[in-house]
């Protein structure tokens, strides 16, 4: 069980491994682009502060780290939530229906394309382009689980089931 | 060998030398091919692809960035390549608000040009379809990105020449837009307001930000009078907006317009440069003489000295405390003229004419008021006076030209080549020279500081006295030599340091060009200028002596000091507050910072700040305390910085925080 004072020590120690990745990188601006991958495998995004304290000691202008951080789909820079839903809209799952996929999911959790994130930081719903699953379309992948054959049915399914499994972690820990 | 490299334009055998890339042997022949992205002084980027080239057994390609082959065979004008080249400029017509006959840059627009002589009529692309907000934040330039065409220019020019990148490309595809760090405005980053962005820009999209409108609203009112100053680089350039060559000397037409359009009085930022040279070379005496702050960094030039407030705040004690021409003028025009004319110092209005964006920032620091009342009210660029004289009707080609009203309207040559790179150092030379020898200097020029080389260094012998003196501009450059003067690798007396790649002449207020050749002409003709003046010393001005005898005293005394030095600040550059590292929930808690930012993170404050959360864990101080990675405290010629509480500790190390944590921690179980 996570004390308080351990989730505390959390943004700390985040804080600490952001240095440590820097350390790691021997404090190479050309080795941006791995460093903010890994950076964001620690927020789950790129806090601005964070990017600026990065471009800081990489000796680099924010403005370029922004530039860097914007232009590439995989960086986010806004906090993602705990369960990040891509629903693939690539040809083959696009021509099997994947966008009322979208539709629902964005119905159900009352998000936008925009608005992506759900308040409670639950879901991030985002398109992508293929997955390279197509045989298995309209294909749906959260965090790293493939849910193949979807249809708008079966993802209230298993998005309910998500809600279930985090309404028991939390009796858990109170 | 050398001179049998040679190629086949469109059929026509042209030699070729040491051109760094195929355009430019092209050019050189005679074919202008059109560019966007193509600056002989930025990086090759090749994004515009205007300047694409067919050549045989290689197919189109722009011709930017390949090289020139020997025998290479290439056509410019084939009916695919004006197709390509047409589609386009209609694509990038298409992104392009259009509001031509309002934009700031109408008839200097290159896009506007380009799309003229290529032939672009019909455009058959839909338009952009929502309009982005414009940028007005800061005092010195206007953002529109609607008008943007994405050639990078700008970016490069902020990253290559300056060294700073205050702007960069954000996102992909259809939705990059050129912008500062994360979308925030002009104001909010680390921008210098050289504006050498708006000078390579090739369209609307950024531009110097107008004054106009105040200056003629003061021209207005019986009760100001309104007091010009004219910078020395806007006299050889102004031309340029008359159809006249760059390098034409019209102070005397200036004059005769400015009158026309009801200044009181008209004078010369000159005068006031005579002033800096007297007062510069004095301070420069003395710290040669004691070898204290040496080198001396000039301090004409406000990109420069913000650049130095942001990026050098250790090497501020360095920078001459004088004032740049336009500020002594200001503050000796507000404290001479209300005796002088009878009137009220606030019914003064001192407008600047200026080669100069950031003139428009500096006018507006605070060290520049007194009790309220800025010493200079508005700042005008060439482009802007050039604008208010058609608008006032004047034909500058016909108006016969009137002098300079007495006293701040008399100079030396000394002061008129403050406008080019190089000139200050000549003119402090001048000075120096006699000051150092007793003898008088028969020939004042000292060319060997003159030229075009971004960072030069000149070595006078003065009798026993050696004077290295090193020339930069261009802020890339400025900030080469610091790095130099902060390792104790620069054996230099004097550094001076002009943000704009020619000094003044190619400040971003000047009439728009794309040919380099302009600012060379610009500085032709202030040298010219110099040597049709009487005087070519500062210290012969008549009227700078009396100046001192009536009124200032000694140079570098005590009223000097007042009217005409100056102090500087550790600067911010990065606005950005910080984040919390950890936050306590007692109701009751101790505020700790420690500063991140560059200057604190270079003298180990990043790894202070790692061994104090350890310390707060080890010892469970979670709840009690608030720790914050900050960016800048402003004291970074002190760092690292950290506050605990209210406390600020300069220079400080782990011991001299967890002392003074622990202090306030016991205070605050107390209450």
């Amino acid at each position: 069980m996570i004390t308080a004072i351990e989730k505390k020590m959390d943004t700390a120690r985040k804080f600490e491994r952001v240095c440590a990745i820097l350390e790691d990188y021997n404090y190479d601006p050309g080795k941006l682009i791995p460093i903010l991958q890994a950076v964001q495998e620690e927020y789950r995004y790129l806090p601005e502060p964070v990017l600026t304290f990065i471009a800081t000691s990489l000796g680099l202008s924010p403005a370029k780290v922004y530039g860097v951080a914007t232009f590439y789909a995989h960086f986010a820079l806004k906090p993602k939530g705990k369960y990040v839903i891509k629903v693939c809209d690539g040809t083959a799952c696009h021509v099997k229906d994947s966008m009322p996929i979208v539709k629902a999911i964005q119905k159900k959790l009352r998000i936008t394309e925009n608005e992506n994130t759900t308040g409670d930081m639950l879901f991030t719903l985002e398109t992508v382009s293929c997955l390279g699953a197509c045989g298995l379309a309209p294909v749906v992948v959260i965090n790293e689980t493939v849910h193949s054959l979807m249809n708008p049915a079966k993802i209230d399914k298993v998005i309910d089931k998500i809600y279930k499994e985090e309404a028991g972690n939390e009796k858990v820990a109170c | 060998m050398e001179e049998n490299k040679k190629i086949y334009i469109n059929g026509r055998e042209c030699n070729y030398k040491d051109e760094r890339n195929l355009l430019e042997v092209i050019r050189k022949n005679g074919i202008n091919l059109p560019t966007f992205c193509y600056h002989s002084e930025l990086s090759v980027y090749g994004a515009c692809r205007l300047c694409i080239v067919d050549i045989e057994n290689k197919g189109i390609v722009s011709s930017c960035s390949i090289k020139p082959e020997p025998e290479m065979r290439v056509k410019t004008h084939t009916t695919e390549l004006r197709g390509i080249r047409k589609i386009s400029m209609e694509l990038l017509l298409a992104n392009h608000s259009k509001e031509c006959t309002s934009c700031g840059k109408s008839l200097n627009c290159k896009l506007q040009d380009l799309a003229s002589s290529l032939g672009v009529g019909d455009v058959r692309f839909k338009k952009r379809e929502k309009l982005i907000p414009l940028d007005t934040s800061s005092q010195a330039l206007v953002r529109d990105p609607n008008k943007c065409i994405l050639c990078g220019d700008c970016v490069r020019a902020c990253d290559e020449i300056q060294g700073i990148g205050a702007i960069d490309f954000m996102n992909r595809g259809s939705d990059v837009q050129v912008v500062p760090a994360f979308d925030k405005n002009l104001a909010e980053v680390e921008c210098v307001d050289c504006g050498q962005c708006a000078r390579v820009c090739p369209t609307g999209a950024i531009v110097p930000k107008s004054d106009i409108h105040d200056v003629w609203k003061e021209l207005e009112d019986p009760n100001k009078v309104v007091v010009a100053q004219i910078a020395p680089a806007v006299r050889v350039a102004i031309g340029e907006l008359f159809g006249m060559k760059p390098g034409t000397i019209l102070t005397g037409q200036i004059v005769a317009a400015l009158k026309l359009m009801n200044f009181d009085k008209v004078f010369d930022t000159s005068f006031a440069a005579d002033l800096t040279v007297i007062e510069e070379a004095n301070e420069f005496l003395r710290r040669n003489e004691s070898k204290d702050s040496l080198p001396l960094f000039t301090s004409c030039c406000p990109g420069w000295v913000k650049y130095a407030e942001q990026y050098y705040p250790e090497l501020l004690g360095n920078l001459s405390s004088c004032r740049s021409p336009q500020q002594m003028f200001g503050s000796l025009a507000k404290d001479l003229l209300p005796g002088q004319l009878k009137i009220n110092k606030k019914d003064i209005v001192v407008v600047s004419i200026m080669p100069c964006t950031a003139k428009k920032v500096e006018a507006k620091r605070d060290e520049f008021e007194k009790n309220g009342i800025p010493e200079v009210d508005y700042v005008i660029t060439t482009q802007e006076l050039a604008a208010m004289i058609k608008e006032a009707g004047l034909d500058m080609n016909n108006l016969a030209p009137e002098s300079l009203d007495l006293p701040m309207g008399f100079k030396t040559g000394a002061g008129v080549i403050f406008g080019t790179t190089g000139g200050v150092s000549e003119a402090v030379l001048r000075y120096a020279y006699e000051k150092i020898s007793g003898k008088q200097l028969d020939n004042p020029d000292f060319k060997a500081v003159r030229g075009i080389e971004g960072l030069r260094e000149v070595e006078v012998n003065v009798g026993e006295t050696k004077l290295k003196v090193a020339i930069v501009h261009g802020l890339a450059n400025a900030g080469k030599i610091a790095e130099m003067v902060k390792k104790g690798e620069a054996d230099y007396s004097m550094i001076e340091v002009m943000a704009c790649p020619g000094g003044c002449v190619g400040g971003a207020g000047q009439p728009v060009t794309f040919d380099d050749n302009t600012r060379k002409e610009r500085a032709k003709g202030l040298y010219e200028c110099d040597k049709m003046l009487q005087l070519h010393k500062a210290q012969e001005n008549p009227y700078v002596k009396e100046v001192y005898n009536k009124h200032l005293g000694e140079p570098g005394g005590h009223k000097a000091h007042d009217l005409l030095h100056t102090t500087y600040r550790n600067r911010k550059r990065i606005f950005e507050s910080g984040f919390e590292v950890l936050s306590g929930t007692n109701s009751q808690k101790l505020e700790i910072s420690v500063c991140v930012g560059t200057g604190c993170y270079v003298k180990g404050s990043q790894n202070l700040l790692h061994k104090l959360i350890r310390y707060i864990d080890e010892q469970g101080l979670q709840e009690m305390v608030n720790v914050k990675a900050t960016f800048c405290m402003e004291n970074c010629d002190k760092g690292p910085s950290v506050t605990v509480g209210d406390n600020l500790i300069y220079a400080c190390n782990f011991e001299k925080a967890v002392s003074e944590i622990n202090e306030k921690l016991t205070v605050l179980k107390v209450d």
